[in-house]
């Protein structure tokens, strides 16, 4: 057994908070995407339960718990519960990467400062791509488990999708590895601490976004279409496949896909925040409020996440896999060259 | 890396291992290969690898076991090894053989590891940094290897073209 | 204390359930299972030597073996949905048309 150390139980404490922070933000998010769902339809959205509804998500969370767990009867047992099990799982086990904070001695109490951050690897950046590829097993097992037509269509076809969109998210990943030189992701963020002064005059952010727009902009519509979130979620549209690969599932096991599904793009917005848009730092500000920092800019793109479903018409699955293959690649790839070339040219 | 983390590791891929070659459904053997290889990339990173331990997860768990799972999916792999047409039964005593002949196999290379005398890891934090340094792979690779990497890449598009002209439908 | 041998030992266990499985299974795809098994277990072997010589080679001699397992799975598999379409059955011993 090893010792009870100040540090052991630092990151036993790091654990607990960024676990638990996950689920509270899925279910603040569940609020905010019926809230500015709302306002986009010109409506009010949910403002019964408590006051302005923020009790809502907590009024859900208690009708699926008390719902009947229901399994179609020619559905394998074991990979039905697998199936919800895997996706949570692997949605959770991506943020444990992610940089929300400079090394911090916590007031003192540790010898030696500690990023703020579940595991401090030196390929963070792979581990992030191979966990969201072991994603794809808990859609897939979830439409072959259902033993049904929908789930079967939904779930191949959305893992055909993630499969297909995972190749540019890795591109666009490649071409920030090309500038940052590193595959840690504490060093990118790091890398981003400063400001460049334009001109001389003017200050911008030392951000890996000005420098790879592009990457930027296919990294998280790769994401996006990751996460099967609008405009690239046919795989789960109500009009065409009832529910797509969770349509039999319920209560629990549907509150497990719900879960995933948010913590996925809370997964998706981190990892675009840390390595595009400077991480916990903003230029100017205390660093040691990084959390602070970290939080508003995902806050700001699960915003845009969120506004982009409501606004934009739904890919069929033809054109979205047009687009994921003929543009989005081909980009990638240009995009990749065209990085590498300028670091050479600049360095 | 410590013991109890290796034995936990090894344990979980041998059982796993003996679960895909003992298992009559298919889509369980997939998914057991897949707990087989999970174990793997974690005796992986106690070797000091991340960057195999991750490739191994991002390559064959995150790509080719999916592509098993497809094709499974797909024929819809019946459960029970059944061989219709000119009936070729397989008497138990074959199989006892085959079981005999694998057994045998694995007692002559525990013998012949047994005769090595114990070779313990090098301890050296230096021997550590120099193996998980990802930039020493990639230099050596894109330097010393960088003949085999090109035909790497050459070999998958032509697995590519193979694998669709082969499963197309010829109607 | 985890000496080279216990990895080693680990690596020819795992060799030879694979080696088993091609023995025994009646199903084309477990047959291809099987053969990852053996791979993964040569890759073992490979990292720990890699790791016990203190040189990267042996990282990078897994890499190939990775890529070169993935074309083969993919043209194995290919093969088996070509022969499943001709004779609806995964099984090999139907496929005995060539012997006399």
């Amino acid at each position: 057994m090893p010792t009870i150390s100040p540090s052991l139980v630092f990151q036993l404490t790091l654990i607990g908070l960024v676990f638990f922070s996950l689920q509270i933000s899925a279910a603040v998010l569940v609020y905010f995407e019926r809230k500015i769902s709302g306002w986009a339809q010109q409506r009010v959205g949910p403002n019964r339960v408590g006051p302005l509804g923020l009790l809502q998500p907590l009024a859900d969370i208690v009708k699926l718990i008390f719902k009947e767990e229901l399994r179609p009867q020619a559905a394998d047992k074991w990979l039905f519960y697998l199936a919800p099990v895997l996706s949570a799982t692997t949605a959770f086990a991506a943020f444990a990467v992610i940089p929300f904070g400079p090394p911090t001695t916590f007031f003192g109490l540790l010898e030696k400062p500690v990023p703020l951050q579940v595991a401090d690897l030196n390929v963070a950046v792979l581990v992030v791509f191979a966990i969201t590829s072991m994603g794809i097993y808990g859609i897939v097992l979830a439409g072959w488990a259902s033993n049904s037509k929908y789930s079967m269509l939904g779930g191949l076809r959305s893992a055909a999708q993630m499969i297909s969109y995972e190749i540019a998210y890795g591109l666009a990943l490649a071409s920030v590895l090309v500038i940052a030189n590193t595959l840690s992701l504490r060093e990118i963020v790091d890398g981003q601490a400063g400001v460049w002064w334009l001109f001389n005059i003017i200050p911008v952010p030392a951000w890996y976004v000005f420098l790879a727009p592009v990457g930027f902009f296919i990294f998280f519509v790769a994401g996006i279409a990751e996460t099967n979130r609008a405009p690239f979620d046919f795989p789960e549209a109500e009009q065409e496949l009832v529910a797509g690969y969770h349509t039999e599932y319920s209560s629990m096991s549907f509150a497990l896909f719900f879960l995933a599904e948010y913590v996925n793009m809370v997964v998706v917005c981190g990892v675009t925040v840390s390595l595009f848009l400077g991480g916990f730092y903003m230029p100017g500000l205390p660093v040691w409020l990084g959390p602070l920092w970290f939080v508003g800019k995902v806050a700001v793109l699960l915003f845009f996440y969120i506004w982009m479903r409501w606004t934009l018409p739904r890919f069929r699955y033809d054109q979205l896999m047009d687009f994921g293959w003929k543009r989005l690649l081909p980009l990638a790839i240009v995009n990749l060259l065209v990085t590498a070339a300028g670091v050479l040219y600049w360095s | 890396m410590a013991p109890w983390l290796f034995y936990l590791f090894a344990v979980i891929s041998v059982v796993s291992s003996l679960g895909v070659v003992g298992q009559r459904n298919p889509m369980y053997s997939v998914l057991l290969l897949i707990g087989s290889f999970i174990s793997l990339a974690g005796l992986y990173v106690g070797l000091d690898s991340p960057f195999v331990a991750v490739t191994q997860i991002v390559v064959y768990t995150g790509a080719i076991m999916v592509l098993f799972l497809f094709v499974v999916m797909l024929l819809n792999a019946p459960r029970e090894d059944v061989a219709p047409g000119p009936r070729l039964p397989i008497p138990g005593a074959i199989k006892a053989y085959g079981v005999a002949l694998a057994v045998a196999m694995a007692a002559m290379l525990v013998w012949a590891l047994s005769r090595l005398g114990a070779v313990p890891f090098v301890d050296d934090p230096q021997a550590a940094a120099r193996v998980a340094s990802v930039r020493d792979i990639g230099v050596m690779l894109f330097r010393d290897h960088a003949f085999a990497f090109e035909v790497t890449s050459i070999l998958i598009l032509v697995a590519m073209v193979g694998a669709v002209v082969l499963a197309k439908k010829t109607v | 204390m985890i000496t080279l041998n216990h990895y080693l030992l680990l690596s020819a266990l795992l060799f030879s359930i694979g080696t088993a499985g091609i023995f025994l299974r009646r199903n084309l795809i477990t047959l291809l299972l099987s053969v990852e098994i053996m791979l993964n277990a040569v890759n073992l072997t490979f990292v720990a030597l890699g790791r016990f010589n203190g040189s990267v080679e042996g990282q990078i001699i897994t890499f190939f073996v990775m890529t070169v397992a993935a074309a083969e799975a993919t043209v194995g598999l290919a093969i088996v949905i070509a022969l499943f379409r001709h004779r609806e059955t995964l099984s090999p011993d139907a496929f005995t048309s060539l012997k006399w």
